[in-house]
């Protein structure tokens, strides 16, 4: 099916169980310790052997020898794998580094081996056996310092410029001209990247924590050079991405050598202690930002410069992307600069370009409102615009961001909010910081195959992943809409590409366009259904179990009858992206306080006030926003992989070194989804909130930091060091 | 994790004596902190003495005053243990303001007074170390250094003793009592039972090879306002940038010791004679000689601004 | 300020490169001098646990932990390892009625203890009123911290009826108070990255019955 006209009014409409409130389907398994991870797989052919990695001790230069003969001696070993007996392995199109090491070293614990052994005690025993020598080589490791030779980036990256940039705020009345730092993150999710993998023959099936079953079967086939068609990837619960698992792991490739060499299942999980440095990390990024107002506070120039660093031959952190779309101005430029780093591989990380885009864009709209005396929440909304500034033929699909802010301000209790630091309780100072949200939508072809039984109970397959998202939930209350059956008969089945290649969970694309291929199949398997109960032609309704057209009423059930009825189509998408901007809106409200003393910083109060289009299911919607926040004020206030720069790694590279938000430091949190539907989106009329409910925190906390201390901080994570010596004398 | 052969101790003698006896022994109490380093290769035992089951999980009162804490009783009782929360409340709160919940419930007195750095090169086996590898050098030096500490280290080690337990019981003036694998037994001040590193950052205690603790002894309550405030950058579950013990007597008298600055509890009875002068009196005093690294050289404007903080709480 | 003292120049950096490189030869095994490998089989001791009330009886490589135990050996699976070194929590279980880190735990430390899993808590079919209340307010994403979160919570809250003080009890004097506040402190040793926290604090203080 083909979405290349705005949606009309379609069975979704009805909202009966789409939109709804609706508990995880999955909840009782996963609060049973019943969901099966990756790592945790019994249905494997055989009693799996156990690989340990060993990780590369240097950042750069050549493994100039390795001596495996102690560990292939040790208790219990069956096997080591390096580069020497791997074989030739090609690379994942979206791989920058290799996935093993050897001879060349491109980052710190890059895998070098892998120790197979019969116990996972000692596997472990044995990697610490193994003899590695480097020959090393010295490295670019420091951002501010390869700043300078940077250069432009190409293609979708590259610089933009509309008017007259220079000139207009040269001219401008009011200028801001700042710069600001975020620092490299990592993805910390829960669960470590793992894998079982086991050979029959020559295909390979392996179960794995992977957020892109079609990527990881296409990129694991390249790496191994052999055809997709002979892997096999299952993926049906994972313990957390954002974005970490977006790509082929090691994980996956070592369990995969380690099964062909010991001719069994193997399986892998990454030590906690090498997951910072081994995988993938939000890169850095130094961002200069320029706006230029007339005093009645409309923006007349705007530009943003980022630079950030990568591998040889990996992307830039897109940092400047929002501020080509989130306000007006006739002005403006943007520019992505990346800078050649030897630290490990820079990648997506949950709202990549907008997270750490937003962090500086949206404390210098602070910093430029307060220097024109105007309310932060007024200053957004005069500089709101319904069309992309950049082509103003080019309407959004829906932009309800001016709701949000005032909705948002109206409920925090913003008229409250006092000059920088004039909100004072005992030895807390107190302030309040607003932020804009926005993330653009994307859909993504997504495919998915429905079932109908003799009994009336439907059963959707789709290769899409639930990594948190309540993917299972939304899907079955699509085809429980579509097909007009209770929620109880629907069964989901998820995250195997034996089933239908869907658009998978990244970008917060998953929820939109995945319904939209079950809502595709549906559709398919209603007509499928019309016709099997022989009601010719005419607007069906599909309720209660029962179909109906006319005044002919059947049960569901009887359309299976005569044997299972199985429908399957893709979603796929027209211009309308092209037509109109589809994006997702949002303002964040946070309430901080500051120990006067120590420089502590709490966080009392926030809220969410979000435009997304249709809301499949509010509490998981909601939960995507409430964790998008917390991992907001992680990257506010706490989140950084220290660069060590002499030797060329995360410091910090385990889950007591590297902090991100526990319990307390999370106070309740508020969301507010307004009531939307964006036709032009999809048959859903859907959009993402998983990284919207991100964009735009940490600079909430930043304004709120500063309006309570009447301190600028430019740097993230605002940890108290980079302020105490500003905060005032204390007795 | 190396192999290793286990066994249960019978007696606390006979565990000092077969530790003596037996090359690549250790005692094991709660494993949270050996285990943890055994997984990584940094502790390399080969042999294990378990030490729970000894009685040692016992608090008693002292004749003419004071607690025996037994080397063996969990960090959650000892937080809740009735006499220490009314007469020694800054040793509860230091307590709980260490580790998790889940911790606590394993830690013991001894295993915490023990437990070594949390210096991240001291974690990375791929890093030169002196503590970890004695003659390889400190990559911390030169390095990420904002955890460590401040005063006290030397050219060789910069590292920090991670205890909050510790600081309030310097604050106490505590003492460490140990069997000896001779069946001896001794006292060891608080004061001097952590080390610090000069060229010898690896040697971290007093402690004789073989020797076990059996308890710390807590002198008589002292009465006073007990503060202990812990500054870390998230609000829980995180190892302390500084914190400040403190008993604060009604007159401004009373006895401070800083933790998260130095290899030891850090204590100067000097400094607290300057209490009734202010905060950077003290502070002053308490970090006369500090080599602070670029990283880390804000300890000291908190540490100021912490005890500040605490006086203001005693007063209050 | 500190050049000189002690510091490590980039130049020495690069040295220590060269020395880096020989440090590099026996990094793997982290330390100066290598025990030649033992080629015997390591040591095992036999050990029994009661897991959610069924005796086990185990022989195990003296090394495993209790958390491998039970995931790779009993088959459950429930508890999450997240970390192996104490700084997650998702392998939290409950050790004679108290909550413990089962990765920094030896097995064969637990001879005769009763260990409890969020598998002995309930099933999908008959869940406990904790597990009930993650599932009605969502007090999880991906699932993956949650067993931990799930017996993590059973047990603060057993604690706070015990009387034990936390960090933040205003007066340790006194028994703390069943607040939300008190919860979330405690519960800090649970971290989930996907950030249900707001709504397993609400699941918490409806099972506890006080307002979140
Ligand atoms: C993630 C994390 C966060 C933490 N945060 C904090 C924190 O904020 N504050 C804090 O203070 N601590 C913190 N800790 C450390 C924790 O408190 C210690 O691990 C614990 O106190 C160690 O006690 P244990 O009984 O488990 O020691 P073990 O691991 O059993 O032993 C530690 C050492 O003591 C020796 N030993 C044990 N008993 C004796 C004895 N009787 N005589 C002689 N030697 C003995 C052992 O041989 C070993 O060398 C944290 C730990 C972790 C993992
Ligand atoms: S500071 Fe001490 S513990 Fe840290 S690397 Fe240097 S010698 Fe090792
Ligand atoms: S796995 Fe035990 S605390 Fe993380
Ligand atoms: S639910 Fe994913 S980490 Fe907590």
């Amino acid at each position: 099916m083909k979405f290349d006209k705005p949606a009309g009014t379609n069975p979704i409409d009805r909202m009966a169980v789409v939109g709804r409130p609706t508990p995880r389907i999955d909840g009782p398994l996963k609060v049973s310790g019943k969901a099966p991870y990756a790592y945790e797989q019994q249905d494997v052919p055989g009693k799996p052997a156990y690989g340990y990695i060993l990780g590369s001790a240097v950042a750069k230069g050549t493994i100039s020898a390795i001596d495996t003969t102690r560990a292939e001696r040790a208790p219990g070993v069956l096997s080591v794998v390096t580069h020497r007996n791997a074989g030739k392995l090609g690379k994942g199109r979206m791989n920058t580094a290799h996935l093993l090491a050897g001879p060349k070293v491109e980052h710190y614990h890059q895998a070098v081996a892998v120790v197979v052994a019969e116990t996972f005690e000692q596997a472990r025993a044995a990697a610490s056996l193994i003899n590695v020598d480097y020959a090393r080589e010295s490295g670019a490791f420091d951002l501010a310092a390869a700043r300078a030779g940077a250069k432009d980036a190409t293609g979708s990256d590259a610089p933009t410029s509309v008017g007259d940039f220079a000139g207009a705020f040269a001219s401008a009345g009011v200028q801001l001209d700042q710069t600001y730092t975020t620092p490299d993150q990592s993805h910390a999710m829960m669960e470590p990247h793992a894998t079982i993998a086991a050979w029959e023959g020559d295909s390979l099936t392996i179960w794995t924590s992977n957020q892109m079953i079609n990527w990881g079967v296409k990129e694991l086939a390249a790496t191994l050079q052999m055809p997709p068609e002979k892997v096999r990837l299952i993926s049906p619960y994972i313990g957390g991405g954002f974005g970490g698992k977006l790509f082929l792991r090691t994980d996956a490739v070592m369990a995969a050598l380690s099964a062909r060499a010991v001719k069994r299942p193997v399986k892998v999980a990454l030590q906690r202690p090498l997951i910072p440095n081994n995988t993938t990390h939000r890169p850095a990024t130094i961002q200069r930002i320029r706006i230029g107002c007339g005093s009645d506070g409309r923006i007349t120039a705007i530009g943003h410069e980022s630079w950030s660093g990568d591998l040889e031959g990996g992307g830039p952190e897109a940092a400047t992307q929002q501020t080509k779309l989130l306000y007006a101005g006739a002005n403006r430029m943007t520019a992505l600069r990346l800078a050649v780093l030897d630290l490990p591989e820079g990648n997506a990380m949950r709202a990549p370009g907008e997270a750490p885009g937003l962090m500086a864009l949206e404390v210098a709209m602070d910093e430029m409102a307060e220097k024109l005396g105007m309310d932060p929440v007024a200053f957004r909304v005069v500089n709101d615009t319904q069309v992309d500034p950049e082509d103003p033929s080019r309407p959004f699909s829906q932009r309800n961001l001016v709701r949000c802010l005032e909705e948002g301000a109206r409920r925090f209790g913003w008229n409250r909010r006092k000059a920088p630091g004039q909100g004072r309780e005992g030895r807390w100072l107190v302030g309040m910081g607003v932020a804009a949200a926005f993330r653009n939508n994307i859909n993504g072809k997504s495919g998915a195959r429905v079932r109908l039984d003799r009994a009336g109970g439907v059963t959707v397959e789709t290769d899409m992943t639930d990594i948190g998202t309540g993917t299972y939930t939304i899907i079955a209350q699509t085809a429980a809409e579509m097909l007009g059956v209770p929620l109880a008969k629907v069964t989901v089945k998820l995250g195997d590409s034996a089933f239908p290649v869907s658009a998978g969970s990244g970008g917060q694309w998953g929820a939109n366009s995945s319904t939209s291929g079950v809502y595709a199949a549906c559709v398919k398997l209603r007509d499928m259904v019309v016709g099997k109960l022989g009601f010719g032609p005419g607007d069906a309704q599909f309720e209660g179990g029962q179909v109906r057209v006319g005044n002919r009423v059947a049960d569901i059930a009887d359309a299976a009858k005569g044997g299972e009825l199985v429908a399957e189509d893709t979603m796929e998408y027209g211009d309308l992206a092209k037509t109109f901007q589809q994006s997702t809106f949002g303002a964040h409200f946070v309430e901080a306080a500051v120990d006067r003393y120590t420089g502590e910083t709490r966080i009392r109060r926030m809220l969410a006030v979000c435009a997304a289009g249709r809301i499949l299911n509010p509490i998981s919607a909601r939960s995507q926003v409430i964790g998008a926040m917390t991992m907001g004020v992680g990257g506010a206030l706490m989140e950084e992989l220290a660069v060590d720069k002499r030797f060329g790694f995360f410091v910090n590279h385990d889950l007591a070194g590297y902090e991100v938000p526990v319990h307390m430091d999370i106070p309740h949190q508020d969301v507010v989804f307004l009531d939307e539907a964006d036709d032009k989106v999809s048959p859903m009329k859907a959009k993402g909130v998983g990284e919207l409910g991100l964009c735009g925190v940490g600079a909430a906390v930043a304004n709120a930091v500063y309006n309570a201390t009447g301190i600028r901080v430019r740097e993230y994570p605002l940890t108290l060091d980079k302020y105490l010596d500003r905060l005032g004398e204390v007795a | 994790m190396r192999p290793f052969t286990y066994e249960k101790a019978t007696s606390a003698q006979d565990a000092a004596a077969k530790a003596a006896a037996m090359p690549g022994a250790r005692f094991i109490a709660g494993g949270t902190n050996l285990l943890d380093l055994m997984k990584l290769e940094i502790e390399t035992p080969s042999h294990l003495i378990d030490v729970n089951g000894l009685g040692l999980d016992r608090i008693e009162e002292i004749d003419g005053g004071g607690l025996r804490i037994g080397a063996l009783v969990r960090n959650t009782d000892l937080a809740a243990d009735q006499r220490v929360r009314k007469d020694y409340a800054v040793l509860t709160r230091a307590l709980v303001a260490g580790a998790s919940g889940q911790l606590r419930n394993k830690a013991t007195t001894a295993g915490n007074l023990l437990q070594r750095t949390r210096c991240p090169y001291f974690y990375d086996t791929n890093m030169p170390c002196n503590k970890r590898k004695p003659g390889s050098g400190c990559a911390a030096l030169g390095g990420f250094s904002r955890q460590l500490g401040v005063i006290g280290t030397s050219d060789a080690c910069i590292a920090t003793h991670p205890s909050d337990m510790a600081v309030a019981m310097r604050v106490l003036d505590a003492s460490v009592e140990t069997i000896r694998p001779d069946g001896t037994t001794r006292a060891i001040p608080i004061a001097e039972f952590h080390t610090l590193p000069g060229e010898t950052p690896h040697i971290e205690t007093a402690l004789e090879k073989g020797e076990m603790i059996i308890s710390v002894a807590l002198p008589r309550p002292r009465g006073g306002t007990h503060i202990y405030r812990k500054v870390r950058d998230r609000a829980s579950y995180a190892f302390a940038l500084v914190s400040v013990a403190a008993v604060i007597q009604r007159d401004g008298k009373g006895a401070v010791a800083l933790g998260g600055v130095a290899p030891k509890p850090w204590r100067v009875e000097e400094a607290e004679a300057l209490l009734p002068q202010g905060p950077k009196a003290v502070a002053d005093r308490l970090f006369a000689g500090a080599r602070p690294r670029e990283d880390n050289a804000f300890k000291l404007t908190l540490a100021q601004r912490t005890i500040a903080s605490v006086m203001a709480e005693a007063k209050a | 300020m500190t050049e000189g003292y002690g510091a490590i120049s980039r130049r020495d950096v690069l040295k220590t490169g060269a020395a880096g490189a020989a440090i590099a030869g026996s990094i793997g095994p982290g330390q100066a001098a290598l025990a030649q490998p033992d080629p015997a089989a390591p040591p095992r001791a036999a050990v029994g646990l009661k897991v959610n009330g069924q005796a086990v009886r185990l022989d195990l490589d003296t090394r495993t932990t209790l958390l491998d135990a039970l995931r790779e050996h009993v088959k459950l699976t429930g508890t999450k390892k997240g970390c192996d070194h104490g700084q997650c929590g998702a392998c939290t279980v409950i050790v004679n009625g108290r909550r413990i880190n089962s990765c920094l735990t030896l097995a064969v430390m637990h001879e005769g203890d009763e260990v409890t899993t969020i598998e002995g808590l309930g099933t999908p079919e008959s869940l406990h009123p904790m597990q009930a209340a993650f599932v009605e307010h969502d007090g999880y994403q991906c699932g993956y911290c949650t067993p931990g979160q799930i017996c993590s919570a059973v047990a603060v809250l057993e604690e706070i009826r015990a009387g034990i003080p936390s960090h933040v009890t205003a007066d340790v004097s006194k028994p703390a108070p069943m607040t939300t506040v008190e919860m979330r402190e405690r519960m800090s040793g649970n971290i989930c990255r996907c950030g249900a926290y707001s709504n397993i604090a609400e699941a918490m203080a409806d099972v506890a019955g006080v307002k979140a």
